[in-house]
């Protein structure tokens, strides 16, 4: 499917998210409260089958968060960017480990560098950083090393 | 009538000749002898973490060929290997293994902090959560090759600075005293 044949597609299945088509990839917006049946959609329906989870990663905006999903579809191979907004204070949202597999270590990582709670995620703790950086979170843009540190 | 062979050079052999009718009698210092063999055939490991190991490499290679100084076989155990390049950005995890590496090679052993990232941080010495701020706070270097990343020129430089070190055979105490004596003769 291309761009437009994808819009038509989930306008007809996932009515209540927003479409933004600025870039090279068709973005969806979708809210938190949202995303696991939309996740689930976008992976079993079969004329969708986004089976590959190419990207997965958060973005600090100083306002808030987003988590972005870059899915793919090795069958179709028709691409689509999923985005979520996350509360910067109380960064939480549903885990997608359970529908694409990739996500459980992609999410360990954003937990990490960016603070964001996994719910029911199965194994949630630090995946690269060594242990007592809970808390400390080395991607988010008010982040100080303690060391040696020059604000801009 | 000692004729004295003693080149400035610091790539020539220690000592003097002495000739007689049938040739000559070399004298020399086996101390000297020793540091100057040692000094030509520096073996270095195989250690890159960065794009510094990428000129390090051209450096091995044909263009440049640091083996024309006897930097021939670059070991890829710490237990044959005689130099350690630090061709790269140390981080934090990389730290211990440095360390390591460094604990399991042979007496002599040398180390060269070769580019930015390893003598200071280089570009990550502000504002970074994970990387060591020179490689000199984990192992002690005996030659620092600026640039970022330094041309294989540098690096050949630096590794005939290393050998002059060598043949000099001086401890590091000694060295440290001797630049005190220079840099006050200078000022």
């Amino acid at each position: 499917m291309n761009k437009e044949e994808l819009k038509i597609k989930l306008v007809e299945l996932l009515p209540t998210t927003t479409f933004d088509e600025s870039g090279e990839w068709l973005t969806i917006n979708v809210t938190p409260a949202d995303l696991p049946h939309a996740a689930e959609i976008l992976r079993n329906k079969v004329e969708l089958s986004f089976n590959y989870l190419f990207c997965q990663t958060c973005v600090d905006w100083k306002t808030h968060l987003t988590m972005v999903y870059h899915l793919e579809s090795t069958q179709y191979r028709h691409q689509l960017v999923m985005k979520v907004q996350l509360d910067r204070n109380k960064p939480e949202v549903e885990t997608v480990s359970h529908i694409w597999r990739t996500a459980e270590f992609n999410e360990r990582e954003t937990y990490e560098m960016f603070g964001v709670n996994f719910l029911n995620h199965p194994d949630l703790r630090l995946l690269i950083l060594p242990d007592g950086w809970e808390g400390k979170n080395p991607m988010r843009k008010d982040f100080e090393d303690p060391v040696n540190m020059i604000k801009l | 009538m000692s004729e004295k062979f003693k080149s400035d050079s610091p790539l020539a052999f220690p000592g003097e000749v002495h000739p007689t009718p049938s040739g000559g009698v070399l004298v020399s210092k086996l101390d000297d002898v020793i540091n100057w063999a040692r000094s030509n055939s520096l073996w270095p490991l195989v250690f890159g973490t960065s794009c510094c190991a990428i000129e390090m490499m051209s450096t091995a290679s044909a263009k440049y060929d640091w083996s024309r100084f006897g930097f021939e076989v670059a070991r890829a155990t710490p237990r044959q290997a005689d130099v350690i390049i630090i061709a790269g950005t140390i981080v934090n995890k990389m730290g211990p293994v440095l360390k390591r590496l460094y604990d399991q090679m042979a007496d002599p052993k040398y180390v060269i902090a070769m580019g930015a990232c390893a003598t200071s941080g280089g570009p990550f010495f502000y504002n970074t959560y994970s990387v060591v701020k020179g490689a000199d706070h984990i192992i002690p270097v005996d030659v620092y090759v600026a640039g970022c990343p330094p041309r294989p020129e540098a690096l050949i430089n630096a590794l005939i600075l290393l050998q002059e070190k060598i043949k000099k055979g001086l401890t590091r105490e000694q060295i440290r005293e001797e630049s005190k004596i220079e840099y006050q003769k200078a000022s």
